[in-house]
């Protein structure tokens, strides 16, 4: 099963990675292959099979909307790796970005 | 404080030659072990760890220590707080001696994929010791700490165990809180303790064990007294083995030591008899569907924008991929686009889905099985641990590796390795898989199997 390259630039976009063009060249053949051995799970008839997405019986756990300790900013801004203030800084968020 | 000094001279000593640990806490650790020393004379109440120095795999939080999941992404990032199992193991007395090396974001399973250089296998410097919790699994091995933590999502605590001759086990989904577990895949993902013998491990996994408010995913279910019910023996017990797991791609000495360890527990009171999982062929890439998928969504907020690494840019789109670009490995980024690909629009039914579809498959095969005996048996591993480098440039022959531990993760059940033989000087390793929320059962029989042989002993000749 190949994988089309405009099909990887299409999933390096939405997964928000940048590739070299040896790595882009490099993961069409890795993925193509890793495909394949996907591609085996079509052997099996899952009609009307329940998906799992949760292995142990639990539903809506919920808590009280009670004020509870939280991290302090201070401790938590310490990582920031731009801040002004209480804010974390990120470049320009410009209007024009790569479309989905 | 001798045990800890011991415990720091070791890492001197090997580490070196191992690099188990990317991060060593030696100042902390000296005060915690003065502080524990002046209260050893109330006995009486010492908390059940008191002392005991542990490795922590890093990719659980440590509140001031350095948190990398071993990857370029968090290098030098320190966490705010403690997972709560650090917390309980705080409480319990116990020391944290440093963090250990892993594949990055516990994607692997040889250690080979961490961004700081992989960690070698004590029983042979050329050989890996397993992954994704290599690090630990070699910090309990070589002697360097007579505990660790590791996380185990398709394997990573039993498959490092196996490979380096001692005892790790991947509790039932739920079981420990996941709360300061930086998520890989969450519905797969488990913290497990590792350590030279089942007692031991019986003992960590009392300690970290137990529902927490803070992961709406643990089960808030009693924890019994694993350590009381290890010495129960094995009568009456039935032990299932699967036909599709024993025979074809085994090498012969790993499926020889399986067959004589089912002996042994024969020979103590339990009844084999074969089961069979038919699915268990299609674990593999339903693990390799659903697990990237998780770790897609759940690795989307390494973004440079919070915390970790940020490659500087004009615009922030150009900053969040050159961010991901560099600070991410190649297999990280390789499973994030099979996820993305497998959830995205006009893949999502024919991938996803039908991964999640199979996995209800896997987990009624296990359930069949359980209906006629209590514990399944079978291998690890397919082989004893591969050299460094051998599989690194062929992901699907990496994935492969997996096949036995694989379906444990899918069926949330708990399951342990025990070293039950060796092959040309290097571990093999016997895995045991229970009913959900039956590690007592899984432990006691583990623990049978230990004390009636001598593998548990040996060690490897690291000078």
């Amino acid at each position: 099963m190949s994988i089309s390259p405009s099909i990887v630039d299409h999933v390096a976009r939405l997964a928000r990675l940048e590739f070299s063009s040896e790595e882009r060249e490099r993961l069409v053949r890795e993925l193509a292959a890793i495909l394949d051995h996907l591609a085996k799970l079509n052997e099996l008839a899952t009609t009307g099979v329940e998906p799992t997405s949760h292995v142990i019986p639990m539903t809506n756990v919920f808590r009280d909307d009670t004020v509870g300790r939280s991290l302090p900013r201070e401790a938590v801004l310490e990582s920031a790796p731009e801040r002004d203030g209480e804010f974390f800084k990120v470049p320009p968020i410009i209007e024009t970005e790569p479309g989905p | 404080m001798d045990l800890v000094r011991a415990c720091l001279d070791r890492i001197d000593a090997v580490d070196p030659r191992v690099h188990a640990f990317l991060s060593v806490d030696r100042s902390s650790a000296l005060d915690a072990a003065r502080r524990w020393d002046t209260r050893r004379a109330d006995a009486d109440a010492l908390p059940p760890l008191a002392g005991l120095p542990i490795a922590i795999k890093d990719i659980i939080c440590s509140q001031g220590l350095p948190t990398t999941c071993g990857s370029r992404i968090l290098e030098g990032w320190r966490p705010p707080y403690d997972a709560t199992v650090v917390t309980r193991l705080r409480e319990a007395g116990a020391i944290v001696i440093g963090k250990t090396n892993l594949d990055e974001f516990a994607m692997g399973s040889s250690t080979e994929n961490s961004a700081f250089g992989p960690t070698c296998n004590p029983w042979d410097l050329t050989r890996v010791p397993g992954g994704s919790s290599g690090g630990s699994a070699a910090a309990v091995s070589a002697g360097m700490a007579p505990l660790a933590l590791g996380t185990d999502t398709g394997g990573s605590v039993r498959l490092p165990a196996a490979y380096t001759g001692i005892v790790g086990l991947k509790p039932t989904y739920g079981r420990v809180s996941r709360y300061g577990l930086v998520a890989f895949a969450s519905s797969l993902d488990q913290i497990g303790p590792l350590a030279r013998t089942v007692a031991d491990t019986a003992l960590l996994l009392q300690v970290i064990a137990g529902g927490d408010p803070r992961d709406s995913t643990s089960a808030d279910l009693p924890v019994p007294d694993y350590s009381a019910s290890l010495p129960g023996g094995v009568k009456g017990l039935r032990i299932g083995i699967p036909r599709e797991a024993m025979g074809a791609g085994l090498q012969r000495e790993v499926n020889d030591a399986v067959l004589a360890a089912s002996r042994v527990l024969e020979q103590a009171g339990a009844s084999l008899s074969e089961v069979s999982l038919p699915t268990i062929e299609y674990a593999v890439p339903t693990y390799y569907i659903l697990a990237p998928s998780e770790a897609s969504a759940n690795l989307a907020r390494y973004d440079g924008v919070k915390y970790g690494l940020r490659v500087r840019a004009p615009d922030i789109h150009a900053m969040y991929t050159r961010t991901r670009g560099q600070g991410f490995g190649g297999e990280v980024k390789r499973r994030i686009m099979l996820g993305t690909y497998a959830l995205s629009a006009g893949f999502y039914e024919g991938f996803f889905l039908k991964a999640q579809q199979v996995r209800t498959l896997v987990r009624k095969d296990f359930t069949v099985a359980f209906g006629s005996v209590d514990l399944v048996l079978m291998p690890v591993a397919p082989t004893v641990a591969f050299k460094i480098g051998e599989k690194v440039r062929d992901p699907l022959q990496m994935y492969l590796t997996d096949i036995y531990t694989i379906p444990v993760n899918l069926a949330g059940l708990p399951g342990i390795s025990v070293p039950c033989g060796s092959a040309n000087g290097l571990p093999i390793g016997l895995q045991l898989i229970g009913k959900p929320f039956d590690e007592a059962t899984v432990l006691r029989a583990a623990h049978t199997y230990e004390q009636s042989t001598e593998w548990h002993k040996r060690r490897p000749q690291l000078t």
